[in-house]
C-alpha cells in the first residue's frame, strides 16, 4: 500500500489501481502473442495471473476509506441500470410522480426475477455523458422521491415487495429542488416507508449519500456491497466544513467511518455483500449475481412474515440505532 | 445564567448594547432581551437558546424536563483535530446542557403537551443519537399520555461527528412520528432560524402543522452549498420562511411575540378545546417593566455585528 502522504489527495483516489491495471494489460498482451502456438508463454501467463490475483487481494484488503469511496464511484462499477439488465427476467419502467415530473435520477418499475415479482426503485447515474446529464449524476429532485413513494404505494396495494438500489452522491442541492421541498420529500419518504405494508429490501451498491440515500433507504433488510459507502455527508463536504479544506477529504473519509465494514460494526446495516476480487468493476456479472442471491434470500424470508410483525420489526430496527449513554430499555 | 448571554462581554461597551445581525442597528440589550431577541428596528428574529424559548412558550412552572443525563457516545472515535469526546465535554461545560435538545412535559395556556426544543448553542443544534433518542422518547411519552407534540427545530442538520449513526436518527425520529400519527395524536413543528439538512429532511417537516418564524432560513441544502453547486447567485429571500410560505411548504408564519398564543390556538383545534379562549391574551405572572432606552453610543471601532447563526445574506 502506498503511503498516504505520497498521494496528492482528492484526484488520485484510484492510484492503487495502476499497478494492477498494468499487470492486467501485460497479461492481455502476452495472451495475444500466445494466440499462435507459443506454448512457452502459457507458464509465464499463469505466473502473472497468479501474481495479479495475490496483489489484487492484498491491495483490496488494505484500501483506505477514501480509496473505497473512489472504488464506489468507479466509472465502470455496475449501476442500477446494469442490475436491471443483468439480474432481471423482466422490467417494466413506470414513470412520473403524477404531480410535477419524471425525475430520471430515480428509476422505478415492475421487475421479475426467478419468478418473483417486485417493485424496483433505484438511483440512476447514467452510463454515457448524455445519460449522466439526464440523470443529474444520480442526484434526485423532490419529484424523484415522490415518484418513488407513489410507486411504492402502488406496490403496497398490489402486494409486491420492494427492492431499492441506493447509489447517489446525495439529493440535488438546487433552487428548484428547494422550491419544491427537497427536505420535505425525503422526510415524507422516510416516514412513509415505515408504513408500507410489504417487505422492503435495500442495497447500497455504490454511494450512500446522506439523506438522498435514506430517502429510499428504510427497509426490513439493508445490505451494502463491500466497496460501497454510506455516510451522513460526503467526505468532501465534511472536509470543507470541519477541516476548512476540500483537500482533506481522505482524512474526513477516515473519520466518518463510512465503509461497509464500519456500518456493519455500528449495527446500521444487516449485511455486507462481498464483491468479486478487485471490486465489482472488475467483474460486474459476478457482483450482480451475488447481489441477486442476497435479494432473493431476503425476499423469500421476509415474505413469509406476517405484515404486522414485519412493520414492528422495521420500526424496532431503526429505533435501536444509536443509543446514547444513560438510556434504560424496558 | 451564563448561557443566556450571547457572544463576548467586550463586544459592546459595558455589555449594554448589541448589534442587529441583519440591519446593523444598535440594540439596547435589556430591551432586546425583553423583546425575546427580536430586533426592534427591522424585526429580525435572532436564534433563541432553548431555555429562553421554553420560558416564553409554556405556562410558568409547567415545564417538567425529562430524559436529562443522556449522553452521546463517541462511537466513531471521531477526530477533526479535537476529539469529539473532548468537544462534547467542552460544549457541555460551556452551555450547561447535555446535548442539543431540551425535552419534557409542559402546558401552553393550560393545554398540556410534550415539548422538545433544539438548542443551536450546542454544536449548531446538530442531531446525533441524543437528539434522535429524546425525540423518539418524547413521541412515545406523548403516545402513552395521549398528548400533542410540539417540536421547535433550530439546527444545522445531522451531526457529522456521529457519522451514519446521526444519519439514522432521521429514520428513528420519523419512525417515532409515524406511530404518533397512527395513534391519532397531533404534532406541531416550529421551524426557527436556522433549520437545515437532516433535521428539515426528517421530523421537522412531517409534523401535522408546520409553523415558521419570520425570516427563518429553512431548507435542505445550505445556501452556500447551493450557490457553489449551481454557480449562480441565489434569488432574494431564497429559503426564508416567507419563500417557503409562498412555495406552499409551511402552514403559517408566526412572529415570536405571538407564538405562544398561536400555539395555544392551534393546540386547541388539535385537541378539541376552545380556540377562542385559548387565543385570548392571558395575563402573564409578572408583566415586565418597560425599559427606558438610553441614547445609543458610537459603535466601537471595527465593531461588527456578531455572527451566531448566520445572518440573512439575501441575493
Amino acid at each position: 500500500m502506498s503511503e498516504p502522504s505520497a498521494r496528492p489527495a482528492a484526484q488520485d483516489g484510484l492510484a492503487f489501481e495502476r499497478p494492477l491495471n498494468e499487470l492486467q494489460t501485460k497479461i492481455a498482451e502476452l495472451r495475444k502473442l500466445n494466440s499462435g502456438s507459443h506454448l512457452e508463454l502459457a507458464g509465464e501467463i499463469d505466473l502473472l495471473e497468479d501474481r495479479l490475483r495475490r496483489q489484487t487481494a492484498e491491495v483490496y484488503a488494505q484500501l483506505s476509506p477514501w480509496e473505497r469511496v473512489n472504488v464506489a464511484r468507479h466509472a465502470e462499477r455496475p449501476l442500477t441500470s446494469d442490475y436491471i439488465q443483468l439480474m432481471l427476467d423482466d422490467f417494466v419502467e413506470l414513470h412520473g410522480d403524477r404531480v410535477f415530473g419524471d425525475d430520471r435520477a430515480i428509476v422505478t418499475g415492475f421487475a421479475c426475477m426467478e419468478g418473483l415479482r417486485f417493485l424496483l426503485v433505484g438511483h440512476r447515474k447514467g452510463k454515457t455523458v448524455k445519460d449522466r446529464l439526464a440523470c443529474n449524476f444520480g442526484c434526485a429532485h423532490p419529484e424523484g422521491y415522490r415518484k418513488a413513494m407513489q410507486k411504492m404505494r402502488l406496490a403496497e396495494k398490489l402486494g409486491l415487495p420492494i427492492v431499492s438500489f441506493i447509489n447517489t452522491p446525495g439529493a440535488y442541492p438546487g433552487i428548484g429542488a428547494e422550491e419544491r421541498g427537497q427536505a420535505a420529500a425525503i422526510a415524507r419518504n422516510i416516514l412513509d416507508m415505515f408504513e408500507i405494508r410489504v417487505p422492503i429490501v435495500c442495497m447500497v451498491i455504490g454511494e450512500g449519500g446522506s439523506g438522498g440515500a435514506l430517502g429510499i433507504g428504510v427497509g426490513d433488510r439493508v445490505g451494502m456491497l463491500e466497496n460501497s459507502y454510506y455516510s451522513v455527508i460526503s467526505p468532501e463536504g465534511c472536509a470543507a466544513i470541519l477541516w476548512k479544506s476540500g483537500d482533506k477529504a481522505p482524512e474526513a473519509a477516515e473519520a466518518l467511518k463510512l465503509t461497509s465494514k464500519d456500518l456493519l460494526r455500528l449495527g446500521l446495516v444487516d449485511k455486507v455483500v462481498e464483491e468479486p476480487l478487485g471490486g465489482a468493476h472488475r467483474d460486474p456479472k459476478g457482483a450482480v449475481e451475488r447481489v441477486k442471491r442476497q435479494i432473493l434470500e431476503w425476499l423469500r424470508e421476509l415474505m413469509a412474515l406476517p405484515v404486522d410483525e414485519l412493520l414492528a420489526r422495521r420500526h424496532r430496527k431503526f429505533r435501536g440505532m444509536g443509543t446514547p449513554i444513560g438510556v434504560t430499555r424496558a | 445564567m451564563a448561557w443566556t448571554r450571547f457572544g463576548k462581554k467586550k463586544d459592546m461597551p459595558g455589555n449594554l448594547w448589541t448589534k442587529c445581525e441583519s440591519c446593523g442597528a444598535l440594540l439596547f440589550r435589556k430591551e432586546f432581551e425583553q423583546r425575546h431577541r427580536v430586533c426592534g428596528t427591522c424585526g429580525y428574529h435572532f436564534t433563541l437558546p432553548a431555555r429562553e424559548r421554553i420560558a416564553i412558550t409554556v405556562d410558568p412552572g409547567s415545564f417538567a424536563e425529562m430524559w436529562t443525563g443522556l449522553l452521546a457516545e463517541d462511537v466513531l472515535a471521531f477526530n477533526d483535530r479535537v476529539p469529539y469526546g473532548e468537544k462534547l465535554a467542552q460544549t457541555r461545560q460551556k452551555t450547561g446542557e447535555d446535548d442539543a435538545l431540551v425535552a419534557g412535559a409542559a402546558a401552553v395556556k393550560g393545554i398540556p403537551c410534550a415539548l422538545g426544543v433544539m438548542n443551536f448553542q450546542f454544536l449548531g443544534g446538530s442531531m446525533g443519537m441524543v437528539v434522535g433518542e429524546k425525540i423518539a422518547l418524547l413521541c412515545e411519552h406523548a403516545q402513552a399520555q395521549r398528548l400533542p407534540v410540539v417540536l421547535v427545530a433550530c439546527s444545522g442538520g445531522a451531526r457529522m461527528h456521529e457519522g451514519a449513526v446521526s444519519l439514522m436518527q432521521m429514520a428513528k425520529t420519523c419512525s417515532a412520528l409515524t406511530r404518533l400519527h397512527r395513534a391519532g395524536l397531533p404534532s406541531i413543528s416550529v421551524l426557527t432560524h436556522p433549520t437545515t439538512g437532516g433535521v428539515t429532511a426528517s421530523f421537522a417537516s412531517v409534523c401535522d402543522l408546520l409553523i415558521a418564524e419570520p425570516g427563518a432560513l429553512i431548507g435542505f441544502a445550505g445556501p452556500r452549498v447551493i450557490a457553489t453547486t449551481i454557480k449562480k447567485e441565489l434569488p432574494k429571500g431564497f429559503q426564508r420562511a416567507e419563500f417557503l410560505l409562498e412555495k406552499g411548504q409551511v402552514d403559517r408564519i408566526v412572529p415570536r411575540a405571538q407564538m405562544r398564543d398561536e400555539l395555544a390556538r392551534l393546540l386547541a383545534y388539535a385537541t378539541g378545546r376552545d380556540p377562542v379562549a385559548a387565543f385570548a391574551p392571558q395575563p402573564v405572572a409578572a408583566e415586565p417593566e418597560p425599559v427606558a432606552v438610553p441614547a445609543a453610543p458610537e459603535p466601537p471601532p471595527g465593531g461588527k455585528g456578531r455572527r451566531r447563526a448566520r445572518p440573512p445574506k439575501d441575493g
